[in-house]
């Protein structure tokens, strides 16, 4: 099979050293195994996610996005964007219809651009790497590469909010996606299609800004990770990842409670799954450890 | 308040909907408004809004202006596109409350003590520096956002959270010095400051009569 080639958006919270390098690790392997070439847009800038807005207006906001497809266009012709940061898929693909809308606003686009010897056509698809596996790649090819099924272990699929709307997977539903769930069978683990807060919002930026309503709702994602005795929790969305992960010890301060619930990427599993090392999975990226991906990844 | 709101006041006199129509993002859709409370009623911080959409949306078309602009309520937003997927009438809500919330900003009109507008304001001004978000400065910065003995405290409580992150590569002290750039970073502070004058020039437009 010749290899798929894609043009790559990482973002920022996937560079070196930033909050989700782990996920950029664990897709790399992923790739490697799925014959998946990404082909990192040269010199990418911050798309200002779901919280420029203060600073930014509409024009300088959609120039940011603009700068990466036309970039994107330049040095790879015909390829898709792929972004793995449910934000920076959101943003790049909200400025590219908000540019094929208005027709005004993307001449201004191009003015700004033009100042660094840039132009953008907007033909560019924008995809999110879940569609990329469930859309292009589909779940035949998933599990036609399973080495180690995901065996007892129980995974709650935490879709989350950017990854789902709104645009989405296709033929998956706002309100119950089952995409994750679907994908966890796939490699052999077991799933919980009524996990009922699967598409809770985490908080998003305003963990920063208002921590205690941000990890109040938290808490909810993990007690009915909990109640239906998940062993891990997957997702699609870094920013989902973080506040779900890593707040935990500051949640049980708060509340009394003893959460220690391993939150992971599907990417991680999918290179488990595929036989890879608890090093290509990005197992040490995890604050608390998701031991029994660590156990299969060791056998 | 700044010149710029006195001018707005004295050229919408009669409608605040049609300033908002005029310079909001997305602010034409407001009138569109059913009054279901669908999106009231679908936010994941609905109970924690001094307004939520729907009432936004009636206050608008009600001219309570200083109310709308100086609330609380319009930064409060968590981007997670409930309301958007819900809104029979389709009303891209997420949108006009960012929409509202910039506005605000630009008429100097924001609480002053809101977290939400300190931060997203200090995002904006990070990925402006060099391109991309530095999160070891951000983080910094949202520590010490309520001056430095208040930092100091926040610092300490997230300092367990802060050794774990840099145990799991995942946060870099180094990030403090220079840190991840564009490389064209010429041309991206060229291409950014034609588009904020492009941006300007609509405002403008829009804003107040000449010799006003």
């Amino acid at each position: 099979m010749a290899k798929r080639e894609y043009s790559f958006y990482p973002g920022c919270s996937s560079q070196k050293g930033a909050s989700s390098s782990n996920y950029l690790i664990s897709v790399q392997t992923m790739c490697e195994e799925l014959e998946v070439q990404l082909n990192e847009i040269p010199d990418w800038n911050c798309c200002a996610a779901s919280i420029g807005y203060a600073g930014g207006g509409e024009l300088p906001r959609l120039t940011l996005s603009a700068r990466n497809i036309a970039l994107s266009e330049q040095h790879h012709p015909g390829q898709d964007i792929v972004a793995t940061c449910a934000a920076c898929w959101l943003s790049t693909r909200e400025a590219a219809e908000r540019l094929h809308e208005d027709q005004s606003l993307l001449a201004e686009c191009n003015t700004a651009l033009a100042e660094a010897g840039l132009k953008l056509r907007n033909e560019t698809p924008i995809k999110h790497m879940a569609e990329v596996l469930i859309e292009d790649l589909g779940y035949e090819a998933l599990q036609a590469r399973v080495k180690k099924p995901l065996e007892g272990i129980k995974i709650a699929g935490y879709v989350g909010c950017q990854t789902n709307r709104p645009f989405g997977i296709a033929g998956e539903s706002y309100e119950n996606p089952k995409y994750l769930d679907k994908l966890v069978e796939t490699l052999g683990g077991d799933s919980i299609p009524d996990y009922e807060k699967k598409v809770q919002c985490c908080g998003g930026a305003l963990a920063f800004s208002e921590p205690e309503k941000s990890q109040e709702m938290v808490k909810g994602i993990i007690e009915a990770a909990y109640d239906h005795g998940a062993d891990l929790i997957v997702t699609p969305c870094p920013v989902c990842q973080m506040n779900v992960e890593v707040y935990q010890d500051q949640i049980n301060q708060t509340y009394g409670t003893k959460f220690q619930m391993p939150v992971v990427y599907y990417s991680t599993l999918l290179a488990v799954a595929y036989g890879r090392s608890a090093k290509d999975a990005a197992l040490n990226g995890q604050i608390i450890p998701a031991k029994a991906l660590d156990a299969l990844a060791a056998k | 308040m700044g010149e710029l709101n006195t001018a707005m006041i004295e050229r919408y006199r009669n409608s605040f909907l049609k300033e908002v129509e005029a310079n909001v993002e997305e602010g034409e859709w407001v009138k569109m408004c059913m009054q279901c409370g669908v999106c009231s009623g679908s936010c994941p911080l609905g109970k924690f809004w001094e307004h939520p959409p729907q009432e936004i949306f009636m206050m608008i078309r009600a001219g309570k202006r200083e109310a709308v602009l100086q609330s609380e309520s319009v930064w409060m937003c968590t981007s997670c596109y409930n309301c958007i997927v819900r809104c029979p009438r389709e009303l891209p809500i997420t949108h006009i409350m960012h929409g509202l919330a910039h506005y605000a900003k630009r008429l100097g009109l924001v609480p002053k003590t809101n977290p939400t507008a300190k931060f997203a304001q200090m995002f904006w001004d990070n990925l402006m520096v060099k391109g991309r978000v530095n999160e070891l400065k951000l983080g910094l910065a949202l520590y010490f956002m309520n001056g430095f003995g208040d930092g100091i405290k926040v610092a300490l409580k997230n300092q367990k959270l802060g050794m774990a992150m840099m145990k799991t590569g995942r946060m870099n002290p180094k990030e403090a010095f220079g840190g991840h750039a564009v490389k064209d970073l010429a041309g991206f502070h060229k291409v950014l400051k034609k588009a904020q004058e492009l941006e300007d020039a609509r405002i403008a437009q829009n804003g107040p009569p000449a010799g006003a």
